[in-house]
């Protein structure tokens, strides 16, 4: 029986559409092309096979994701993930924020700011360039932003650079996208096993 | 390339050729240049479903003015061409005119209380009678638009715009 996970994780959990995802074998052309299915390549996640409903904004989306998170310069990917989780935290997006942070521990080959982060939330103490870093994209994330100067200021002061604070806004905008799509649009959820 | 300087969102977070931010905007060009692409997809698809073009400009107003973000509210605001959905940009409209509460009150509370959203929101939509697909459509268009206001938001703090 799969029971939807309420509590941040690092363990990612598996995604349960609240709505019927496309049919690969009813899919139109158009929406096959957006999916990028090939003879070799016809596993298609239930996440993706869901935004296939909306083909014209699945079609830009994966090339924009991959760019904010990965493109060469800027920001280091620990940073952007940082941006990704606090957005994902703010928005209680328990999917996002396990697999991005993750990444993050992954990357750092240290789970010492996602252990934190989780148990503490934004009172956690976390080093001066995460802290601005963090605090900034926490912000953001805010309906309305509550960003201001002085957050902007404090980025500066941690030593980040013009492209460095840009890629940080990206990487916490986009997951203001993603949230919206994973957390309103499913459940994350564990399939326990009856003994 | 085109212009990248006149995308929405490098123009609306204060970014010019030259001046400040606009060294990192090059860098970012063609993440600028699919975010355009990107507000193409939401607010002018040519496969709209049941949402029609006016209908996404005046929710895309309605959604800038719930970020207090009324400069970009004006943007989106020209892309309407007529006035049959207009009265939905104005946070306080309720859209029981219009028979569309059930997409405002969606639509409000994914924009500003994500966190809060549940299962039930999800199948109040469905009991209202919105198509599987057009639940995606709202969700694509209200994700997106968080976004491009995000990135708007912190351009013009880096550029003093704010």
């Amino acid at each position: 029986m799969a029971k939807i996970v309420h509590k941040f994780t690092r363990d990612v959990p598996h995604w349960q559409p609240r709505v019927t995802p496309v049919n690969l074998e009813e899919a139109t052309e158009a929406q096959l092309e957006a999916l990028q299915v090939t003879p070799s390549n016809t596993k298609v996640s239930d996440y993706v096979l869901t935004l296939a409903h909306d083909v014209e904004s699945l079609k830009v989306r994966s090339p924009l994701f991959n760019a904010i998170m990965y493109d060469k310069g800027g920001l280091g990917r620990a940073g952007r993930e940082i941006g990704a989780l606090a957005a994902s935290m703010v928005n209680r997006c328990v999917y996002c924020a396990a697999v991005h942070a993750a990444r993050h521990a992954q990357l750092e080959k240290s789970t010492e700011l996602t252990d934190k982060l989780f148990e503490k939330g934004a009172d956690a103490d976390l080093d001066p360039r995460d802290r601005a870093i963090f605090d900034f994209a926490r912000k953001l994330s805010d309906c309305p932003s509550q960003a201001d100067a002085d957050d902007m200021q404090a980025l500066r002061d941690a030593g980040l650079d013009e492209d460095e604070i840009l890629d940080l806004i990206l990487s916490a905008s986009l997951f203001g996208w993603a949230n919206r799509l994973m957390h309103v649009l499913g459940d994350p959820v564990r399939t326990e096993v009856d003994a | 390339m085109s212009d990248i300087w006149t995308t929405t969102a490098v123009a609306a977070g204060g970014a010019t050729e030259g001046g400040p931010a606009s060294g990192a905007v090059g860098l970012r060009a063609k993440v600028m240049e699919m975010t355009r692409t990107a507000e193409d997809a939401v607010l002018a698809p040519a496969d709209p479903g049941a949402w029609p073009h006016d209908l996404r400009a005046a929710l895309a107003v309605r959604i800038a003015r719930l970020n207090a973000a009324g400069d970009v509210a004006v943007r989106y605001a020209a892309r309407m061409q007529g006035d049959e959905f207009a009265a939905l940009a104005d946070p306080a409209e309720t859209g029981a005119a219009l028979g569309l509460s059930h997409v405002v009150t969606f639509m409000d509370k994914v924009a500003a209380r994500p966190r809060d959203i549940a299962a039930g929101d999800i199948s109040a939509l469905q009991a209202a009678g919105v198509a599987d697909a057009d639940i995606v459509r709202l969700c694509e268009l209200n994700a997106f638009l968080a976004y491009q206001l995000r990135l708007i938001a912190g351009l013009k703090l880096m550029t003093g715009a704010a």
